[in-house]
C-alpha cells in the first residue's frame, strides 16, 4: 500500500468542508508555521524536502522561493497556477474538487514564507465548479480566522482570491498567467526578467502549481527531511499521477516517486493493467507534451533497466529513448490505438492553443496539423514524415515560451518510434481512413504482467 | 564602465544593458542579425519574429557556459566576456532559414503588385536567408478587407504579426484603437469595432510595418518605389512632436509620397505627423536638402550601388569564409 500525504483523507465524507478537514488535523501546518517558524525556516524546510515543481518542469520549489527578490516597500505575490489544461492531466482538478482546504492551507503557509500579503489562485475558466468550491472554502477559512487580518493572532495578514481565467492553455505558462491575471491578453512575456524579479504588477512573484503548494503542508507537518526520505534520489516525495487512456482503472493516484512503472501500470492498486485484456502499445508518461514511448522502451530503459516513475528514470536516454515525468498525465494506449490519429489530435490541440505571438509556433503548429490531417485521412506522402520532423525541429527551442517545444516533441517522438505506422498510413490510405486504428505489432513484447500479479 | 562582447570573432565594447543586436549594429556589416519585429524606437518591441536568433557560445567571463538554446538577440542583453555566433554558426543559419520559411507560409508572394515591394524587410530577408522553394502545399490564410480609415490601407493577408504598429499606436499616438484579435494563426490586426485609425500620428504605422500590410492610400498603385527619386526635405511643422524632417519621393516634378527618414536598418529617425505625410505634396511646401542616400542592399538603389567593404571582415579568416557569398557579390559589382 503506497503511503498518502496529499490524499490521506480523500475518502472521508465531507472532507471538502472546513469542520471535517479541521477535525482530521487540517490547518496544523498553518499553526506550526505561523507560530513557531520564521519565513526563512519554512523556505529552508522546503529546500530540505527536495520538492520539485509538480506542474511539469520539475524545478526545485525551495530554490525557486529563495530566488524571490525582496526589495523594501514592494509587494510580493504568490500565485497558484490552477490552469491545468494539459491533455491527459487532471490531478489538480481532482485535488481542488475533493480537498480544497489542502490547497488553501498550503497557500497560507507558502504566502507566509514568501512574505506575500495578497495571493491568487488562478483557475482555468472552464472549471466553474472548482472555482465555487474554492471560494466557499476560502470563506470558511476566513470565518475560522485562518485568512484575513491578524491570522491566529500572529499579526500576519493574508487575502486570498480565486481568479477565473479565460480558458486558454497558454495561460498555464507562468508569465502568460500573470499577464492574464493583470487583465491583459494571455501572451507569454519574454524572459528575462523572470517573475521572481518582476512578476505580477511588476512585483516579485512566485508561481507554483496546485500540487506543489499542497505538498508544502506535509513538508511542514512532518519536516523536510522526513519528506525527502520518500522517493528516490533527486525525485523526492509523492506525486499525483492522473492515469487515463486504455488502463483498467483510470483515476488519480498518489505514488511514491521511484515506483517501477510496471507496478504502477499493472498492479491492481493503481492502473490494474490494460483494459479488455489488450496488450500495451505505447505510453505518454507526463501529459501530451512529453515524448511518446513504445511499450518496450517505456517498461525498460535502453540499458535494460526497469523504468521507474521518477524524473531521472523517465528521462533516462534523453529524447531518443526516454521521455519526461512532466505533469503526471499518464496515458496508456492499447494495441488498437492509432498513433497517427493520436499525434494529429495532440497537434490539433497545440495549433488551436498557440497564442500567435511568435512566428515558429503560430505558423509551424498549423503546418504540422495540416500535414498530420493529410496523413490521417489517407492523402499522405512518404516525404511527409521527414517534413514533420524538420518542421518540429524548426519550432523546438526557437519560441518565446515552451508551448513550441510541447507541440514539437509529440510529433518528433511519434515519428521516431512509430515511423512504420506513419508509412502504413501512406501506403494503405483507404484502409487507414476506414479502420482508424493502427498497426498492432508494437504490442507489449514482455509477458503480460496482469496474470502474474493476479 | 563598458562590457566587452565578441560577435562572430569581432570584439566590441558596449554600454551595460545593450542588447546583442545593438552591439552587433555597432560593428555593422553582415554580422548584424536581421530583425522583423524589433524596432529600436519602440519600447518593448522585439522577441516575436525570431529571425534574430543567435547562438551564445560563451555566456560571460564569470559563467562561461554556453546558453542551451538559441536566443533572440534583440531582447538578450550582453554580459562581460560574452561570445556570440551569428553567421559563423551553421545552427543559426539553419534556424533562420526555417524561420524565413515559416514567416512566408501565409505571406502571399504578391511582390509584383505589392506597394511595399522594393522596401520590404521580408523580401530582403527572404532573399538573404530563405530557400528558393517552399514545402508548404496548403491553401494560404486569407482575410476579408477591413476598412480602417481614409489614409491607411490594411492588407491583413500580408501581415506577419510583428506587433510594431500596435506598439507605435500605443507609444506614439494619443490613443490606440487597433490591436490583435484571436489566437494562433487566426490572429489578425483589427480596429475596435470598425473604428478608423485617424489619430494625427497614425501614419507612422505605415513606416514601421516591415511588410505591405499597412500602406499609404495616397500612394497606392501610383508607382513603384524604384522608379521614384527620394529627396530629403524639411519644413517648419507646427505639430509639437513633429520636426518636419522627411523624405519626398518624386516622379518627375510630382511628389508622390512623403515618408519619415529611415536609417540603414529601415527604422525611422523621427516620427512625423499626418499633415506632413499626407497633406504636403507640393515642392513649395518644403525646403529641399538634397538627394537621399539609399542602402546598396535595397532594390531601390539598383544600378547605382555603393560599395563599402568592411575593413574588419578582411582580417578575420572565419568571417571571410562565412562572408564568402557577400565577397563574391561585392567583387562582381
Amino acid at each position: 500500500m503506497a503511503r498518502k500525504l496529499l490524499l490521506t483523507h480523500i475518502n472521508v465524507p465531507g472532507i471538502n468542508t472546513f469542520d471535517v478537514y479541521r477535525s482530521k488535523g487540517g490547518y496544523a501546518s498553518v499553526e506550526k508555521a505561523l507560530k513557531t517558524m520564521s519565513p526563512d525556516e519554512i523556505v529552508e524546510e522546503v529546500k530540505k524536502s527536495g520538492l520539485r515543481g509538480r506542474g511539469g518542469a520539475g524545478f526545485p520549489t525551495g530554490m525557486k522561493w529563495s530566488f524571490l527578490a525582496k526589495p523594501e516597500g514592494v509587494a510580493r505575490y504568490l500565485v497558484c497556477n490552477a490552469d491545468e489544461s494539459e491533455p491527459g492531466t487532471f490531478k489538480d482538478r481532482y485535488l481542488m474538487t475533493n480537498i480544497p482546504h489542502l490547497l488553501i492551507e498550503g497557500m497560507i503557509v507558502a504566502s507566509f514564507a514568501l512574505g506575500a500579503k495578497t495571493s491568487y489562485i488562478y483557475v482555468r475558466g472552464e472549471m466553474m465548479p472548482q472555482i465555487r468550491i474554492l471560494e466557499r472554502a476560502i470563506a470558511e477559512a476566513k470565518n475560522a480566522g485562518f485568512l484575513g487580518k491578524n491570522i491566529l493572532g500572529t499579526g500576519y495578514d493574508l487575502e486570498l482570491y480565486v481568479q477565473p481565467g479565460g480558458g486558454a492553455y497558454i495561460c498555464g505558462e507562468e508569465t502568460a498567467l500573470l499577464e492574464s491575471l493583470e487583465g491583459k491578453r494571455g501572451n507569454p512575456r519574454i524572459k528575462p526578467p523572470f517573475p521572481a524579479i518582476a512578476g505580477l504588477y511588476g512585483c516579485p512573484t512566485v508561481v507554483n502549481n496546485v500540487e506543489s503548494i499542497a505538498a508544502v503542508v506535509p513538508i511542514i507537518n512532518e519536516g523536510g527531511e522526513e519528506y525527502a526520505k520518500i522517493g528516490l534520489g533527486r525525485s523526492t516525495g509523492t506525486k499525483l499521477i492522473s492515469a487515463g487512456g486504455n488502463v483498467k482503472n483510470p483515476g488519480v493516484y498518489e505514488i511514491d516517486l521511484g515506483l517501477p512503472v510496471e507496478e504502477f501500470l499493472y498492479s491492481d492498486e493503481f492502473c490494474g493493467g490494460i483494459a479488455n485484456g489488450k496488450r500495451l502499445k505505447a505510453v505518454v508518461a507526463g501529459g501530451s507534451s512529453v515524448p511518446i514511448l513504445p511499450a518496450n522502451l517505456f517498461l525498460k530503459t535502453i540499458n535494460n533497466e526497469p523504468r521507474l516513475m521518477s524524473y531521472e528514470s523517465l528521462s533516462d536516454g534523453g529524447f531518443v529513448s526516454g521521455t519526461m515525468l512532466g505533469s503526471g498525465g499518464f496515458i496508456a494506449y492499447d494495441e488498437d490505438q492509432c498513433i497517427v490519429r493520436n499525434t494529429w489530435n495532440f497537434t490539433r490541440f497545440y495549433h488551436h492553443e498557440s497564442c500567435g505571438q511568435c512566428s515558429p509556433c503560430r505558423e509551424g503548429t498549423g503546418w504540422m496539423e495540416k500535414v498530420l490531417h493529410r496523413l490521417e485521412h489517407g492523402h499522405g506522402k512518404m516525404s511527409d514524415m521527414d517534413l514533420l520532423v524538420d518542421v518540429s525541429k524548426k519550432i523546438e527551442g526557437n519560441t518565446i515560451c515552451p508551448l513550441g517545444d510541447a507541440a514539437a516533441w509529440p510529433v518528433a517522438s511519434a515519428i521516431r518510434h512509430f515511423r512504420d505506422e506513419f508509412e502504413w498510413h501512406v501506403t494503405n490510405g483507404a484502409e487507414a481512413v476506414t479502420r482508424n486504428f493502427g498497426l498492432a505489432h508494437y504490442a507489449d513484447p514482455l509477458p503480460k504482467k496482469e496474470e502474474t500479479v493476479a | 564602465m563598458s562590457v566587452k562582447v565578441t560577435i562572430d570573432g569581432i570584439p566590441v565594447e558596449v554600454e551595460p544593458g545593450t542588447t546583442i543586436l545593438n552591439a552587433a549594429r555597432q560593428i555593422g556589416g553582415d554580422i548584424v542579425p536581421p530583425a522583423m519585429c524589433y524596432y529600436s524606437k519602440l519600447e518593448g518591441s522585439g522577441g516575436k519574429c525570431r529571425t534574430c536568433l543567435v547562438k551564445v557560445s560563451k555566456g560571460s567571463e564569470k559563467d562561461p557556459r554556453p546558453m542551451p538554446k538559441l536566443v533572440a538577440s534583440c531582447r538578450t542583453t550582453v554580459m562581460d566576456g560574452m561570445e556570440v555566433q551569428n553567421i559563423t554558426s551553421p545552427e543559426v543559419i539553419e534556424a533562420r532559414k526555417g524561420i524565413v520559411e515559416i514567416l512566408l507560409l501565409n505571406h502571399p508572394l504578391d511582390c509584383p503588385v505589392c506597394d511595399q515591394a522594393g522596401e520590404c524587410d521580408l523580401q530582403n530577408l527572404g532573399y538573404e536567408h530563405g530557400a528558393a522553394k517552399t514545402r508548404y502545399e496548403f491553401d494560404r490564410r486569407t482575410f476579408e478587407k477591413i476598412d480602417i480609415g481614409d489614409k491607411i490601407q490594411l492588407h491583413m493577408t500580408r501581415c506577419i504579426l510583428c506587433y510594431r504598429c500596435v506598439f507605435t499606436a500605443d507609444q506614439i499616438t494619443d490613443h490606440r484603437i487597433h490591436g490583435i484579435l484571436n489566437r494562433g494563426d487566426h490572429s489578425e490586426i483589427s480596429t475596435y469595432i470598425t473604428a478608423a485609425v485617424d489619430n494625427d500620428f497614425s501614419g507612422n504605422v505605415i513606416d514601421v510595418c516591415p511588410v505591405g500590410a499597412l500602406t499609404d492610400k495616397t500612394f497606392r498603385f501610383k508607382n513603384r518605389v524604384w522608379f521614384t527619386k527620394p529627396v530629403d526635405a524639411h519644413r517648419d511643422c507646427d505639430h509639437e512632436k513633429c520636426n518636419g524632417k522627411v523624405t519626398l519621393w518624386y516622379k518627375g516634378e510630382e511628389v508622390l509620397r512623403v515618408t519619415a527618414r529611415k536609417d540603414k536598418y529601415g527604422e525611422v529617425e523621427e516620427f512625423i505627423c499626418n499633415t506632413c505625410r499626407f497633406d504636403k505634396k507640393q515642392t513649395s511646401d518644403w525646403v529641399i536638402e538634397g538627394p537621399r542616400k539609399i542602402s546598396h542592399h535595397s532594390v531601390i538603389s539598383s544600378n547605382h550601388y555603393e560599395f563599402k567593404p568592411l575593413p574588419v571582415v578582411k582580417t578575420n579568416p572565419v568571417l571571410m569564409e562565412a562572408n564568402k557569398e557577400q565577397f563574391e557579390r561585392d567583387t562582381r559589382l
